[in-house]
């Protein structure tokens, strides 16, 4: 590149020196700083002056018996949401795609959108709030009508359904959006030509709405797939307690523990550094598995 | 689209209907009812049953959380980040946004890459830890605002909006003797309003309910924002129920930890009917790959 292009161009070279100084110092020093899972890092040290221990962290990781633990958990509850959560949105924007009357569809959307607005602290508050067996609305409920009551967020069986359903309440409505941004480029000569034919409701849906939806449907699920092991960072945070960190505890939360509350920097490092190594395999398997479907893919 | 008037089809609209409306009843509900059992008083709670308006209207709860200093606290502490921290990522998105939008630009293709990277893989907590704490930024509200100051896909979606922005306008404001940075404030950001107002919306709705970057970097309470008050009171407390090494004055009353839900969700409920529109079209923006 000529200086003289350079010169011509510097306010732009000028205005991109913060951002890329930001991805710098807050993206790539902290990748350098993965060495630290390859040492016994010691803060004061620094990462120069730290010793090497060469893959010790990792071996000890993979004979912990929480490596399993950690494994099965994360992978039980990636494997929920795409069961019970993924197909909420599609079949609620497929519903509301039907409704006619242009103020209903609406209303119904303002009202399903606004929990997605909301921090994950409210949503396991008001969870709190309406489960706990200490006048919670729905034990009161059950109460009345069993008498017994359920505990909810002290009982493990129930740590995934809880988490499950926080999910569905937060976000399915905002994932309608999406999909009904595909449903809306459907031509209405389709419908109109279908109807002649004599197609009812149920075959213009499975006939031209489905297949339209289709390739949206298959990106947004490979992008899951991608980001499978990220299980809710902050939803779970807040969910585990003493009594359901069996079936709670995931890599990320196990992290923090190591980590932050107990300073083993090193080991914590290491278990990040393999849960973000197999996100990567993921996202970049997934993108390949997209364009051999014939599909975009993400990049 | 119209359908005929059949029975079949009439039936299939009363049902659909139905069910939407069920669903949007049952994800406010719970709304609805935190702030109904807030409003009313203790004694009326004590009764237990299903409270959807408050019999016994009383301000106790509300009276007690604007007693406290440290609620009050932790709310300027929120709004402080939420309107200055996004101004950064505003600022910050917008000066590096611009210039890869550029496609005369060299080194562009490469910056992009970089910037791509960092979605797929990261340092992860520990490391991004350190950086933060060498650069003494923990406890201090910086590290709620700076290690966060540009989303990687707000970027890519913003420089995508900017390239539909017509060349005629550069070239134009450049005979006109504008230079970059005068075409970016005065040309560009004008004609991106409603784009910028999504991001703005989006940035500052993750200011107001950021909890853990707080938890991570900042141990003195005196620098807590709202959601981190919001753990300790209501799902803390909570999560010590039945357990009998704690006092029972450590736990507050049903409608104080209702209240202070209602309390750090009011800004975000309040400003959502206005800017419905523009995150119905921001959505879209996003999701339309460029």
């Amino acid at each position: 590149m000529s200086w003289r292009e350079f010169y011509k161009n510097r306010w732009l070279y000028i205005m991109l020196l913060p951002g890329i100084i930001y991805f710098v110092i807050f993206k790539y020093v902290p990748m350098y700083g993965i060495v630290m899972a390859f040492q016994d890092y010691v803060p004061y040290r620094g990462i120069w002056e730290s010793n090497w221990v060469g893959f010790k962290h990792f071996e000890r990781f993979f004979s912990e018996p929480q490596f399993w633990m950690l494994f099965r958990n994360t992978f039980i509850l990636a494997l929920y949401n795409i069961i019970f959560f993924f197909p909420l949105p599609i079949i609620v924007s497929l519903m509301l795609n039907e409704v006619v009357t242009e103020r209903f569809k609406r209303f119904v959307q303002t009202l399903i959108y606004v929990p997605h607005f909301v921090s994950w602290v409210v949503v396991v508050g008001v969870f709190y709030m309406i489960f706990t067996t200490e006048g919670g609305i729905l034990n009161e409920l059950i109460f009345a009508i069993t008498g017994q009551k359920i505990a909810f967020l002290l009982e493990p069986g129930w740590f995934r359904t809880m988490i499950i359903s926080q999910s569905i309440w937060k976000e399915v409505g905002w994932g309608t959006i999406i999909f009904l941004a595909a449903l809306s480029g459907v031509d209405t000569q389709l419908y109109e030509a279908a109807r002649m034919d004599g197609a009812s409701r149920w075959r213009q849906l499975w006939h031209i709405t489905l297949p339209a939806i289709r390739s949206t449907i298959i990106i947004l699920l490979i992008l899951r797939l991608g980001t499978f092991l990220d299980t809710g960072f902050e939803q779970i945070f807040l969910m585990l307690t003493s009594t359901n960190r069996d079936v709670g505890e995931v890599f990320d939360t196990y992290v923090y523990v190591k980590g932050m509350t107990q300073a083993q920097y090193s080991y914590s490092a290491a278990v990040g550094l393999f849960k973000s190594v197999i996100g990567l395999l993921l996202v970049v398997g997934a993108n390949q598995l997209a364009k051999k479907c014939g599909e975009e893919g993400i990049y | 689209m119209k359908q005929d008037r059949t029975l079949g089809n009439r039936l299939f609209d009363y049902t659909n209907h139905t069910l939407l409306l069920l669903l949007g009843i049952v994800t406010v509900l719970p709304f609805i009812y935190i702030t109904a059992v807030s409003f009313t008083s203790p004694a009326e709670v004590a009764k237990g049953g299903f409270i959807l308006f408050p019999k016994e209207f009383s301000l106790a709860a509300y009276r007690y959380i604007f007693s406290t200093s440290t609620l009050l606290n932790s709310l300027w502490v929120s709004i402080y980040i939420t309107v200055l921290g996004t101004f950064i990522n505003l600022l910050l998105t917008t000066l590096m946004a611009y210039p890869l939008s550029r496609p005369y630009l060299r080194g562009r293709k490469y910056i992009m890459l970089g910037v791509l990277f960092t979605m797929l893989f990261s340092g992860g907590m520990i490391p991004t830890y350190f950086v933060v704490n060498s650069l003494h930024l923990t406890d201090t509200l910086w590290s709620l605002m700076i290690p966060g100051a540009i989303s990687a896909f707000n970027l890519i979606v913003l420089k995508n909006f900017f390239q539909q922005i017509p060349d005629g306008l550069e070239d134009a404001a450049k005979i006109d003797g504008c230079n970059d940075v005068s075409i970016l404030f005065r040309i560009v950001l004008p004609l991106s309003l409603p784009a910028m107002a999504t991001f703005a919306l989006f940035y500052s709705v993750a200011h107001w309910n950021s909890f853990f970057s707080a938890i991570l970097y900042i141990n003195d309470s005196d620098k807590w924002p709202v959601q981190v008050w919001l753990r300790e009171i209501v799902i803390l407390a909570q999560s010590r129920i039945g357990d009998t090494s704690i006092e029972e004055a450590d736990i507050q009353p049903l409608t104080i930890r209702m209240a202070v839900i209602v309390f750090s969700t009011l800004p975000i409920l309040m400003v959502y009917p206005f800017l419905q529109k523009h995150f119905a079209k921001g959505a879209l923006l996003g999701s339309v790959k460029g």
